[in-house]
């Protein structure tokens, strides 16, 4: 078995859901704000990190390689390299499996590994047209030439932007929208609407509780912009998202007669999360206290069509290798890109038809208890900023089993282009 | 040119480059920073002679120290001046070796890089060309009008001519300093360039030699004889509203100089109010530099300590804590601000953004700043802070607990000081462990324009910790003054009485502006009555009590406190305050011998601090007055103005 990785802790900003405009905050300030009030609290300085890894699904063109961006902000040095991964969805569950990687090579022995994504400020662009357009009136070189040019600029052009976020939501391979593969799942599966409503009242429901009880208070970090306000909490979670309001949302992705809505999807949203990691030498050396360890990951790979799949893909062979049921797993933590990808994960797992032709198992492994799962709320509440996720869910995942005294647990996610990963953890002194 | 030649330079050093170009390199023998003292400008003459007789095809004149270009005239040689002749030729002599470098056949250019103040400016305008190295140590201004002399080496001549009058006479006016891009948007300089570049910018220059630019219309009218008059009238009256001619001949003179005179100071008759002689007889101009040498003295109160701090974490987001906080990280320092919430700390990063904002033009180091000023509800940084500041409400049990809290998590060797201005130091640590760790850093408000911090050194504070405290305030760019723990320290001490005795005038049915009136014609900056709102009335109340042995307050203070009225922070004082100004009607006729009733108290207080041995010397406690509240700096302070008059402060 490999030395262990240890989980010293780990914060995140409040997620701020996107609304129609760009947010206060760029990927970057998201990512300086909760880097350093984590930094803060370690007992060692930000120099004696060996490396810092973040993942980002969409950094702006003035963030290039957001994580050394990031490191040099937060004060760790000329000397501490930064870089930055993308898995998509799960880029920052990407950053800790790196992490994860370097220290078991010996390579590094602390690390601050996370991920952010700031979705309220994906670009629009111009259309191809209009590219062309102003490489051509860039090459024009007499007063002809351009008061030519000028007359073919068409206004239509100029007036669609394309909009990068709906670019960055479809898979480029099969064409399809991320909804649209949930609706696939809905299809597979027979998730009703119902279903998917009353799941997504429950995440709300969750992250309500939780809020109220404070167990957010440890790893969320407020942020201040430049005017003096005070951003402390999740924003995209509602009181009002019964299963009864949120039946009058219109499907969004297939219109008309789907059953995916904004409402059962998670939220498009800005955040940033991160943990520090270290190898035993270095808790040795720092004599740092630690929330956990990272046991074990798995990634895997299946049809973009269904990439909602992907936790199954990914978790199965983590509880095989482990010898676990599901049963044995105290707390899960699965990305809830939709409530219909969720569901259909827990019935896939729970399909003997699935798990024998898909997984190539004896049979189905069995049902998840609810109560286990996601227990304090997820991304339909919370929202998903992309890059952030795969982190937070292991962050949080960490916490309740702290909390709650459990003594393992499995955070997954689906990734848009059909993959899946998953991180087997344990709680520290468990 | 021979060797033997070049050895008889102390302070210059030259060489001609390849391309016929002369390099001249300003080295000032035996001292840190460039200035130009007799022995520096009699070489610059033998140099332009020198050259006169090989000229070269262009000449760069550069700094050869790392700290700036040229910091100005050698002001230890005013001080040696024994006659109004020594000064005429002092002033003559640069006068003429500045016209004679105007005048070269060959072009020439100044290489400025750091500061570039006064006579350095006014070698850097007898060049053909400037450039200025884009960095933010960068600064050119003509500050002599603040020693209350003139730009006697033709800046005055100069400047308007190649900026326009409003810009040069803001300058020349005010003694304000601009950056290197600054300096380019007005046409101070002709390049604003990066390091890396200067010497080919400086190359380029010379070798292609660029017509001078020609000022636009509007402001080449402002250069007429005619219109002159007309422009030094107005900024005449803009003077007056802050410096007035009796109290401040030198902005008057500089006006004088530049209309009737074309720049020349020499120019002016002995009897002409602006002329060198009528300047000098004028303690004024003393009087400042007396000033400007106690600002050195305390800004070497903190030469020995080290400052390896890095970091500094303030408890209390309130007004002072958190302007102090974000001082600290405007000076490139991290700083943690700790408060009970996060309520409590989002407006203080507010604020703090502000600052940067208008203080750091450029977006990437406000952004740095911003960066740097790290909100801490859970007092994380205490642990790894060099200095850790608490500027809590004024309450010893508050205080106390918090500072045995601190005192846990600190690191061995961090600075625990506190910013009180009524609790005594040594309540405040009865209950540390160590309570000799404990010292004060007194900051006054506004911390982005009030210079002086007092260190307040208790009765049982170790003596190793002043230094380290004054070298810390010398970090953020602030003058230390060590002072010791006895109730209102130094400032508050003198100020309270003065602003007390205001305010009883004011119950006795003198209108507030004819009370203020009459400080501000004996000289003071700003009114008692204004200052007291602009201080916060309730922390009058507070220090006044302190301090007051028990009289009653002013009526009309306590009446404005229980009214709401704390002055300019509530929008309604002793005045009312729209858009932080206060709304003042004209002042009546004041009253003979009003401004010594106000000024009396605060003098025989200065005296009483002397006596008690608040600070080291009488020095000190002009610098305190002058520094910490704005006593009329044009009298080189409360007991220097004292001992003038030839009498004690009754």
């Amino acid at each position: 078995m490999s030395a262990p990785v240890y989980v010293v802790d780990g914060t995140r900003t409040p997620f701020l859901k996107a609304r129609n405009r760009p947010g206060p905050f760029a990927a970057s300030d998201l990512a300086v704000q909760a880097g350093r009030a984590l930094l803060s609290r370690m007992p060692f300085a930000p120099e004696q990190l060996d490396e810092v890894i973040l993942g980002c699904a969409s950094p702006s063109p003035d963030e290039v390689n957001i994580g050394r961006v990031v490191a040099l902000r937060i004060g760790c040095g000329l000397k501490v390299p930064g870089w930055t991964v993308m898995r998509n969805c799960a880029s920052g569950m990407q950053a800790l499996d790196s992490a994860l990687t370097n220290i078991r090579a010996g390579r590094s022995s602390l690390v601050l590994a996370g991920g952010v994504d700031a979705l309220s400020r994906a670009p629009l662009l111009y259309s191809e047209k209009m590219v062309l357009w102003f490489a051509a009136f860039s090459a024009a070189r007499t007063f002809g030439q351009k008061a030519g040019a000028l007359l073919k600029l068409s206004p239509a052009a100029m007036l669609t932007p394309v909009i990068g976020i709906m670019k960055g939501l479809t898979d480029p391979v099969v064409g399809l929208m991320m909804g649209q593969t949930a609706e696939n799942l809905a299809f597979r599966f027979g998730i009703t609407r119902r279903e998917m409503d009353a799941f997504a009242a429950e995440s709300h429901r969750r992250v309500l509780a939780a809020q109220k009880a404070g167990h957010f208070d440890r790893e969320i970090v407020p942020l201040y912009d430049k005017g003096g306000k005070l951003y402390p909490a999740d924003d995209g979670v509602r009181e009002d998202s019964t299963p009864e309001n949120l039946a009058k949302l219109k499907p969004f992705f297939d219109r008309k007669y789907g059953n995916v809505t904004a409402g059962n999807s998670s939220q498009i949203t800005d955040g940033a999360a991160w943990m520090v990691l270290a190898s035993e030498a270095a808790v040795a050396r720092h004599k740092l206290p630690v929330l956990g360890t990272i046991v074990d990951s798995e990634w895997a790979g299946l049809d973009p069509a269904e990439m909602g799949l992907g936790p199954v893909h990914a978790a199965t062979p983590l509880l095989q290798r482990h010898a676990l049921a599901l049963g044995d797993v105290d707390a899960w933590e699965i990305n809830e890109a939709f409530a219909a990808q969720v569901i259909a994960c827990l019935q896939a797992w729970d399909s003997d038809d699935y798990c024998r032709s898909a997984l190539g198992l004896p049979g189905a492994l069995g049902r998840i208890d609810p109560a286990r799962l996601n227990v304090d709320g997820g991304a339909i509440a919370l929202g998903h900023p992309v890059g952030a996720s795969g982190a937070r869910i292991v962050l949080h995942l960490l916490n309740v089993l702290q909390r709650t005294k459990g003594r393992r647990g499995i955070a997954a996610i689906c990734i848009g282009g059909g993959q899946g990963g998953a991180m087997l953890v344990e709680r520290a002194n468990a | 040119m021979s060797a033997a030649a070049a050895g008889e330079l102390r302070h210059w050093r030259f060489a001609r480059d390849g391309d016929g170009l002369e390099w001249l390199t300003l080295d000032r023998a035996g001292v840190s920073t460039n200035t130009l003292s007799a022995e520096v400008m009699e070489e610059l003459r033998a140099v332009l002679a020198r050259l006169a007789a090989d000229p070269p095809r262009g000449l760069v004149i550069r700094s050869g120290k790392a700290n700036g270009f040229i910091a100005g005239a050698d002001i230890d040689e005013f001080g040696e001046l024994k006659s109004v002749d020594d000064a005429i030729a002092l002033v003559r002599r640069g006068w003429d070796i500045f016209e004679d470098l105007a005048a070269a056949p060959y072009p020439t250019l100044a290489l400025v890089r750091g500061f570039c103040l006064g006579g350095g400016m006014e070698l850097a305008l007898a060049c053909r060309y400037r450039i200025a190295v884009d960095e933010p140590s960068t600064r050119l201004g003509l500050p002599e009008v603040m020693l209350g002399i003139v730009p006697g080496w033709g800046g005055i001549k100069r400047l308007p001519r190649l900026v326009g009058a409003p810009a040069a006479l803001d300058l020349l006016l005010t003694g304000r300093t601009v950056d290197a891009r600054r300096a380019r948007k007005l046409g101070i300089v002709d390049e604003c360039v990066p390091p890396r570049i200067m010497e080919n910018t400086a190359r380029g220059l010379l070798l292609q030699q660029p017509p001078p630019r020609r000022l636009p219309l509007p402001l080449s009218l402002t250069l007429n004889p005619l219109l002159r008059p007309v422009i030094a009238a107005s900024a005449r009256k803009q003077v007056a509203a802050r410096a007035r001619r009796e109290h401040y001949p030198a902005p008057y003179a500089i006006l004088d100089i530049w209309v009737k005179h074309d720049g020349d100071p020499l120019a002016a008759a002995p009897s002409d109010p602006a002329s060198i002689a009528h300047l000098l007889q004028s303690p004024t101009a003393r009087n400042l530099i007396r000033v400007f040498k106690l600002q050195e003295r305390l800004k070497a109160f903190g030469k020995d300590g080290e400052s390896a701090i890095r970091h500094v974490h303030v408890v209390g987001a309130g007004t002072m804590g958190g302007d102090i906080a974000a001082w600290c990280a405007l000076r490139g320092l991290t700083v943690t601000l700790q408060d009970q919430s996060a309520e409590r700390l989002a407006p203080a990063i507010g604020r703090a953004a502000k600052l940067f904002a208008e203080r750091l033009r450029d977006p990437l180091r406000a952004r740095d700043a911003f960066d740097r000023l790290v909100p801490d509800v859970a007092g994380d940084g205490v642990a790894r802070a060099d200095v850790i500041i608490e500027a809590i409400f004024e309450n010893l049990e508050a205080k106390q607990k918090l500072f045995v809290a601190l005192e846990a998590r600190a690191k061995p060797t961090a600075l625990l000081a506190t910013n009180t201005s009524s609790i005594p130091l040594e309540e405040i640590g009865a209950t540390l462990p160590d309570p000799t760790r404990l010292i004060g850093l007194h900051f006054f408000n506004p911390v982005a324009k009030m210079m002086l911090v007092e260190i307040v050194v208790g009765r049982r504070t170790r003596g190793d910790l002043v230094p380290l405290a004054a070298a810390f305030a010398r970090k953020i760019d602030k003058l230390p003054l060590p002072v010791k723990s006895a109730p209102g320290f130094l400032v508050n001490r003198i100020l309270a009485p003065y602003l007390m005795e205001a305010m009883r005038c004011v119950d006795q049915g003198i209108s507030p502006e004819t009370v203020d009136e009459a400080a501000l014609a004996f000289g003071m900056p700003v009114g008692p009555i204004e200052l007291a709102d602009s201080v916060g009335l309730d922390i009058c109340l507070a220090v006044g009590t302190m301090l007051g042995g028990g009289a009653e307050p002013p009526k009309r203070l306590t009446e404005r406190i229980a009214a709401g009225a704390l002055g300019r922070k509530t929008g309604r004082g002793f005045y009312e305050w729209t858009g932080g100004k206060a709304v003042k009607r004209p002042p009546g006729v004041v009253p003979p011998g009003l401004a010594g009733r106000l000024i009396d108290p605060m003098l025989a207080e200065a005296e009483a601090a002397l006596a008690q041995g608040i600070v080291a010397d009488a020095d000190l406690v002009d610098a305190g007055a002058i520094f910490g509240t704005g006593f009329a700096p044009f009298t080189g302070g409360p007991l220097h103005y004292v001992a003038a008059r030839g009498g004690s402060g009754a």
